[in-house]
């Protein structure tokens, strides 16, 4: 069912730069992937990996002094990398929504939840009434397992805890029902038993209204347990993308099996952590040929002096590294 | 055996006093009371020469507090915290250099105006462990045990990536030879691969220098690698400790079981998950009896009347459930 549905979202070679007195720092450097309606793909990296940025770009949320100067964002047939600001200004919110990782910076301290609620519906729809707005603001925060929700209108962030400030922005990113939602590292701040409820909170939303979902997150864990897809992502590229259960279960580039290692599961207790030595390159800085080089067990010359390509795997998966075992080569 | 740490009946309240307008108005008839938060109440646990028992618990049940007391931090409002200097290593450290504290944020945790070497010499060279004309020497080899290079000696903590700069906070903690180390969230501010490189470090060390950890977390698989022992918290109170076979195969409290089903794992398949219900309540008002029934599926009258007390259910297997009398 997943292949057959037309992808909502298609992104192309995005190349978002950021022009520094330092230097060009290429945050994104050619990432392409795409979602289909209802999916939920995982984006995994470590800090400064670009993935948060990969979700401004497409949120058309890049300040100065980045700039995106390459690649199409192709949103149900509109090209948002083109679009001027007002335009993008009514999808924004609307038609894609995203989540922060922290509520308490997202939302307003001074105002009610109702106000910022029903100001989000009305930005988009100037015809609907107060009352009706309001309604909507009830039941999607019902929605998101909030109880009484007439009540809770009236509260201001502070009244709420962690947990419940995170599913206000939940609902207010539902709201218009739109068909993308962006999620940067929404878990991240929250305790495990609330994390354990916002996620399944989430896996249900999607699969009732069939919105597509972008979770940008570190924790591979995590998104083994949401995702369809995941796309690795390693100083500023894709290294890997595919279903979540291949790459679980098989992951072939180095970087993965070095990220997958690096978290501490039950059967390797009393075993030291297979690592990856040494750190992220400086962004500023990157080596010539493959990024990874400088930690990777099997870099070789080739490694060090080209750069590799995306490569096609044979269980649809695409790894960008040079020593994918012949036989698993499409 | 005996334990080299011994902690009693620890407690810590954090008392919010009135302010003038209360008292004020409490003096014309009204009833204002002050805010007390009971932030680790009545703890009690030993921990053995070599071990690593590690402390689990969601934000507010008291875990930082209860490392900050073992680490002489803070100091407890009741109960006792002892160390057995018969066992340490080295007998002539003062008493108190021997347990330090590794802390979470290794941005704030090293003072961005001094150098790595003065950073890592200060203690010892104020304790009168070495003199201060070895400083260099002294600081370069703390730094090879902890995986640096010994040409950073002259570098300010800014010049350093978030695992470095941990890398930096341990060799302060072993500077002044510790027996005993309270790890506060050590690894939570760093990436996935970092983590592993630290976590490796601390077991390396132990092996090494035969240091005893309090290792506090909030991430169970952080926890189930690393641990011999856990403690796991809820509310201020201990609600299981277990040897780590034990917790990860035969949780008994239904909070433990909760914490475990909740846990995000690398496994191959989407899972359901079935959160517990509920908030962590606000540790201002904690629910009467057991903390817990209010998110408790077994709950029963007598949880919600009577504190329950951690008992001994199977050897070393204590547990703080009423459920656990009537099986």
């Amino acid at each position: 069912m997943r292949q057959a549905l037309e992808p909502i979202l298609k992104i192309n070679n995005l190349q978002t730069h950021f022009f520094t007195k330092a230097g060009i720092l290429k945050a994104v450097d050619g990432v392409s992937f795409e979602i289909a309606a209802g999916e939920i793909v995982g984006l995994v990296g470590e800090s400064g990996s670009g993935k948060s940025i990969t979700g401004f770009s497409v949120m058309g949320l890049v300040d100065a002094p980045g700039k995106i100067i390459d690649g199409s964002i192709n949103f149900k047939g509109k090209d948002l990398s083109a679009l001027s600001n007002d335009q993008m200004q009514n999808i924004r919110g609307n038609r894609i929504a995203m989540i922060f990782q922290d509520p308490m910076m997202t939302l307003n301290p001074v105002l009610r939840i109702e106000t910022q609620m029903i100001e989000a519906i009305q930005a988009h729809d100037g015809s609907i009434s107060r009352e009706d707005a309001r309604i909507r603001s009830r039941d999607t925060l019902g929605l998101v397992g909030i109880s009484s929700p007439d009540e809770r209108l009236r509260a201001y962030p502070h009244q709420f805890s962690g947990g419940m400030r995170q599913r206000v922005s939940i609902a207010i990113a539902m709201l218009n029902r739109p068909d993308l939602i962006i999620a940067d590292e929404p878990t991240t701040a929250l305790d495990v038993t609330i994390q354990g409820q916002v996620i399944s909170e989430m896996q249900k939303l999607c699969r009732e209204t069939q919105t597509a979902l972008l979770w940008i997150t570190h924790d591979l864990a995590v998104v083994a347990g949401i995702a369809d897809r995941v796309c690795v992502m390693y100083a500023g590229r894709i290294v890997e993308q595919g279903l979540v259960a291949n790459i679980i279960a098989n992951p072939m580039h180095p970087y993965t099996q070095g990220l997958m290692g690096s978290v501490p599961s039950q059967n390797q207790r009393g075993k030291p952590l297979q690592q990856i030595d040494g750190m992220v390159p400086s962004m500023l800085n990157l080596p010539v040929g493959c990024a990874f080089q400088n930690r990777c067990n099997y870099a070789n010359e080739k490694c060090s002096n080209i750069q590799p390509d995306i490569t096609q795997v044979a269980d649809g998966r695409q790894v960008r590294c040079f020593n994918i075992p012949v036989g698993q080569r499409l | 055996m005996k334990p080299i740490l011994k902690v009693q009946n620890l407690s810590k309240d954090f008392i919010k006093s009135l302010d003038l307008v209360a008292k004020g108005l409490n003096r014309i008839g009204q009833n204002y009371k002050e805010e007390v938060v009971h932030a680790v109440d009545d703890v009690n646990f030993s921990i053995f020469k070599g071990e690593i028992v590690g402390v689990v618990g969601e934000s507010g049940c008291g875990k930082s507090t209860l490392g900050r007391m073992v680490a002489g931090i803070l100091s407890p409002s009741t109960g006792s915290v002892e160390f057995d200097s018969s066992q340490a290593n080295n007998k002539e450290i003062p008493s108190a250099l021997r347990t330090q504290m590794i802390f979470q944020d290794p941005f704030s945790s090293l003072n961005p105006r001094k150098r790595v070497v003065d950073i890592i010499t200060e203690a010892p060279i104020y304790h009168k462990l070495i003199p201060p004309s070895e400083k260099r020497a002294f600081a370069t080899e703390m730094l090879q045990r902890v995986g640096l290079d010994p040409d950073t000696l002259e570098r300010y903590p800014h010049q350093f990536s978030g695992g470095q700069r941990q890398r930096v906070g341990i060799a302060r903690a072993l500077a002044v030879s510790p027996e005993f180390l309270v790890c506060d969230e050590s690894i939570a501010a760093l990436d996935v691969s970092i983590q592993a490189q630290i976590i490796n470090l601390f077991v390396d060390l132990k092996d090494k220098f035969d240091l005893t950890y309090l290792f506090i977390s909030h991430d169970i698989g952080v926890i189930e690698h690393i641990s011999d022992r856990v403690i796991v918290m809820y509310l201020g109170r201990i609600v299981e400790t277990a040897p780590i076979e034990t917790f990860v195969k035969q949780p008994n409290h239904p909070y433990t079981q909760a914490l475990l089903t909740g846990v995000p794992r690398l496994e191959v398949g989407k899972r359901q998950y079935e959160p517990i219900s509920g908030e962590i309540p606000s540790p201002l008002s904690p629910p009467t009896g057991c903390h817990f029934h209010p998110r408790c599926k077994f709950a029963t009258a007598r949880c919600k009347a009577e504190k329950p007390a951690l008992r001994e259910i199977a050897p070393a297997h204590f547990s703080a459930c009423h459920l656990n009398d009537e099986a």
